[in-house]
């Protein structure tokens, strides 16, 4: 099982997910400079967090051109498991890859925070190891990851089931305050219709040891490394 | 020739810069405000034959990077004989 963690001018989550994988998962780890287009034959591609090129123009805007995202796409393509988060996210929508946008938080201010998501699918690669309906704890840091969508679009998502993660409280009750940045359905990751291509805006890599307070984010880490040797990458 | 591009948030897309220069605006006693929104200014210098040659180049750069249609609307002009600003 090999992850590979995209490395962009401006990325910072890079490192974090880098030790998960590595030191707490111990799985083979490879950095993909975003320059290089090489995959380097990673079962799973991680997209991190950050403010890949400045953000410039959008976020996530001019990531989307780097010679490492033609891969990615072709990789999507051919059902490889990709998978984006917090300005990874952002990167997956401005490329098409996943509906939708990210705007500025309906509050103006960079959240970060800890927030509670409900797990509404439990049959994809990033998720096996949840509980159905369970409620994990993973922090947000972000000041755009208010997510938008037409509503053609949203009632597709829907009925589709492709929203994964919903903000929630505690009991895993879908409510307006427990939405921390205006996100339209409490949206907080999204999968395509196909299943292998995952974006959020909270850091699982933030959360898989006890020390940094929570834990939950590993069970995202170990469903991936369980599964992606069984994804067919045709 | 220079192109002056406008990009707007969508109607259907909620502002909040926009709701909060408005807050601003009424706090300085401007209450005659009844919509702000928020975009970009972007000026694009770049050689063409014709000035409609130069409307299609500028309407695909807008297309593939300059707005992103799921959140923006944008509009420009082309002055052929336009300096930067």
């Amino acid at each position: 099982m090999k992850f590979g963690v995209v490395v962009f001018p401006g990325t910072w989550s890079d490192r974090d997910c880098g030790w998960v994988i590595d030191q707490v998962l111990g799985a083979e780890l490879h950095y993909l400079w975003h320059k290089d287009a090489d995959l380097k034959g990673c079962d799973c591609v991680i997209l991190p967090g950050g403010f890949a090129y400045g953000d410039y123009l959008r976020t996530g805007a001019i990531a989307r051109f780097a010679p490492v995202m033609q891969k990615i796409e072709e990789f999507a393509d051919r059902g490889g498991l990709v998978w984006g988060i917090c300005n990874g996210f952002q990167i997956l929508c401005e490329a098409g890859l996943l509906p939708g946008a990210l705007i500025r938080n309906a509050s103006l201010e960079y959240r970060c925070q800890w927030t509670n998501l409900v797990v509404e699918r439990t049959d994809l690669p990033f998720t096996s190891k949840c509980t159905e309906r369970e409620v994990i704890r993973v922090p947000i840091s972000h000041g755009e990851g208010n997510y938008f969508a037409d509503p053609a679009t949203l009632s597709r998502l829907e009925q589709r089931g492709q929203v994964v993660f919903r903000y929630c409280d505690d009991t895993g009750r879908v409510t307006n305050t427990s939405n921390p940045n205006g996100s339209m359905h409490n949206i907080a990751g999204i999968v395509n219709a196909r299943g292998n291509v995952l974006g959020m805006m909270p850091h699982p890599e933030r959360c898989s040891e006890a020390e940094l307070g929570g834990t939950d984010g590993l069970k995202l880490f170990r469903s991936v490394a369980e599964n992606a040797m069984k994804v067919l990458v045709s | 020739m220079i192109a002056r591009i406008v990009v707007t948030p969508k109607p259907v897309v909620n502002d909040p810069q926009g709701i909060t220069v408005k807050q601003g605006l009424a706090i300085l006693g401007f209450s005659e405000v009844s919509d702000v929104r928020v975009g970009k200014y972007i000026e694009v210098s770049l050689e063409a034959s014709s000035e409609h040659d130069a409307r299609q180049r500028v309407d695909s750069m807008c297309k593939q990077l300059l707005a992103n249609h799921v959140i923006e609307d944008y509009h420009f002009e082309i002055e052929p004989d336009g300096r930067r600003r």
